[in-house]
């Protein structure tokens, strides 16, 4: 039998006041062209990552612009850097290098915890 | 009003605005580097919102031309320009020389050749062809694939050489969207049972009557729109076309077999218009189309005195538009030749 009784759930909505952008920030700073994206979905499309498995270029880049962090430290990881996506993206975002400067990011930040 | 003036380019602007300089009194001359006049709408068929039949408005153009005033000169290219004292001396590619008080350029635009989209295979592939080989296809009676069958499924890639910055177009051509959905409902309308799905990044319908033709498109004719730009197409086995794009509104890449893919390409500044631009000292944008003197108020006047813009030489433009920016362009000139005439 299922578990029966009371949870809270977390609420769906962004908070876009709690949330902490500081990623976004990160990587704004060290690659400008992370501000030409208009979600075309190029780089998804082509991914190779993204045909196997959950993980949408797209999608992590406006989440990291949300503060949604939590999503993108799990997800950043299975990029391969193969460089498809910068390749196809109409706007000229250099997407592999956002992808690097989210990882390092986060590693910076799992330092700091320490 | 008097005065010589020399419209390079007879399309609809160089047509329209030779009409109204001669209707003013003007002595035209209509240069044209094609053996006929009319320019792109000669290579539609239908045109939007309202699908009227192309050869109405060339109808309408040609009856524009029809004076005493105007000579029409075909099959001519400009080989050099220059000014001395207020009168310009054109030189043509026949060794011509041309004499006037103002030169109109109405040198328009060309196609963005979608071959150079290498990743979408036109000219690879042969079921993949562009809005103006579908408009012929139209005009021809006969929407068959090259086997001889009729597509059951047919894609529209929207922003072909369009906001792309790896064609070096980062601006929106404006009238592809649109056009899209015209040619969507058409093909609806020759292959009722087919299937269309347009490949949009976005929608743009800010022109008259286009957002209830988009509306008319799903509701009539149950054209698909999904959100993602096309990465790439391949052909399976069986020949069919296969594209890969996100569905971005799902959030899932999306592969997809088609029978007929069609590219909306965009418009690029003319590569005759880029020569009038490198033999004169007349400024172009960032666009590469010419570049009007200011923004609002003068984009029909160029950086030489004598010298006006009209149409899609300045930037992408519908009919409507075009004709518009013609007829200020007159008005401009007959402006200049009144104080010059003093």
């Amino acid at each position: 039998m299922d578990k029966f009784g009371y949870t809270i759930s977390k609420g769906r909505q962004i908070n876009y006041e709690s949330n902490d952008r500081w990623v976004a920030d990160y990587i704004y700073e060290r690659e400008p062209s992370f501000r030409l994206c208009i979600e075309c979905g190029g780089c998804s499309a082509t991914c190779t990552t993204g045909n196997l498995t959950k993980f949408s270029l797209r999608e992590l880049q406006i989440l990291i612009k949300r503060g949604e962090n939590d999503q993108v430290r799990l997800n950043i990881k299975k990029c391969m850097l193969c460089g498809k996506c910068t390749l196809v993206c109409p706007r000229g975002v250099n997407t592999r290098n956002i992808v690097i400067l989210a990882q390092q990011a986060f590693q910076k930040s799992n330092d700091y915890a320490i | 009003m008097s005065g010589d003036v020399i419209v390079i380019g007879g399309g609809t602007a160089g047509m329209e605005t030779s009409g109204q300089l001669a209707n003013a009194g003007c002595m035209v001359t209509l240069v044209e580097k094609e053996e006929q006049t009319g320019g792109h709408i000669n290579n539609w068929y239908h045109l939007f919102p309202d699908r009227r039949n192309g050869s109405e408005v060339i109808d309408y153009l040609n009856n524009k031309i029809n004076s005493d005033n105007i000579t029409l000169l075909k099959g001519i290219t400009i080989d050099h320009i220059e000014k001395h004292k207020n009168r310009f001396i054109v030189k043509t590619n026949q060794g011509k020389e041309l004499n006037a008080d103002a030169i109109i350029i109405a040198t328009g635009f060309d196609l963005f050749r979608s071959e150079r989209k290498e990743e979408y295979g036109y000219g690879i592939y042969d079921n993949v062809i562009t809005s103006v080989d579908l408009e012929m296809k139209f005009r021809s009676g006969s929407l068959k694939m090259n086997n001889g069958e009729s597509p059951k499924r047919i894609g529209i890639v929207h922003c072909v050489g369009s906001r792309d910055e790896k064609t070096g177009n980062l601006y929106c051509s404006k009238l592809c969207c649109v056009t899209a959905v015209k040619q969507a409902i058409e093909i609806k309308e020759y292959l009722p049972d087919s299937r269309v799905f347009c490949f949009y990044m976005d929608m743009r319908m800010g022109g008259a009557l286009y957002e209830e033709l988009y509306m008319e498109s799903q509701e009539k004719y149950g054209v698909n729109f999904i959100r993602g730009k096309v990465s790439e197409v391949g052909e399976s086995i069986n020949h069919s076309l296969i594209i890969k794009v996100e569905d971005t509104l799902v959030g899932r890449p999306l592969k997809m077999e088609l029978d007929m893919l069609v590219l909306m390409a965009g418009m690029e500044m003319s590569e005759g218009g880029r020569k009038i631009a490198e033999m004169s000292s007349l400024k172009t944008g960032e666009n590469r189309f010419f570049q009007g003197r200011d923004n609002h108020f003068g984009s029909n006047l160029s950086n030489i005195d004598g010298v006006f813009y009209a149409g899609t030489c300045t930037a992408p433009m519908n009919i409507t538009e075009t004709i518009s920016h013609a007829r200020s362009a007159v008005s401009e000139v007959l402006d200049y030749l009144k104080v010059f005439r003093k």
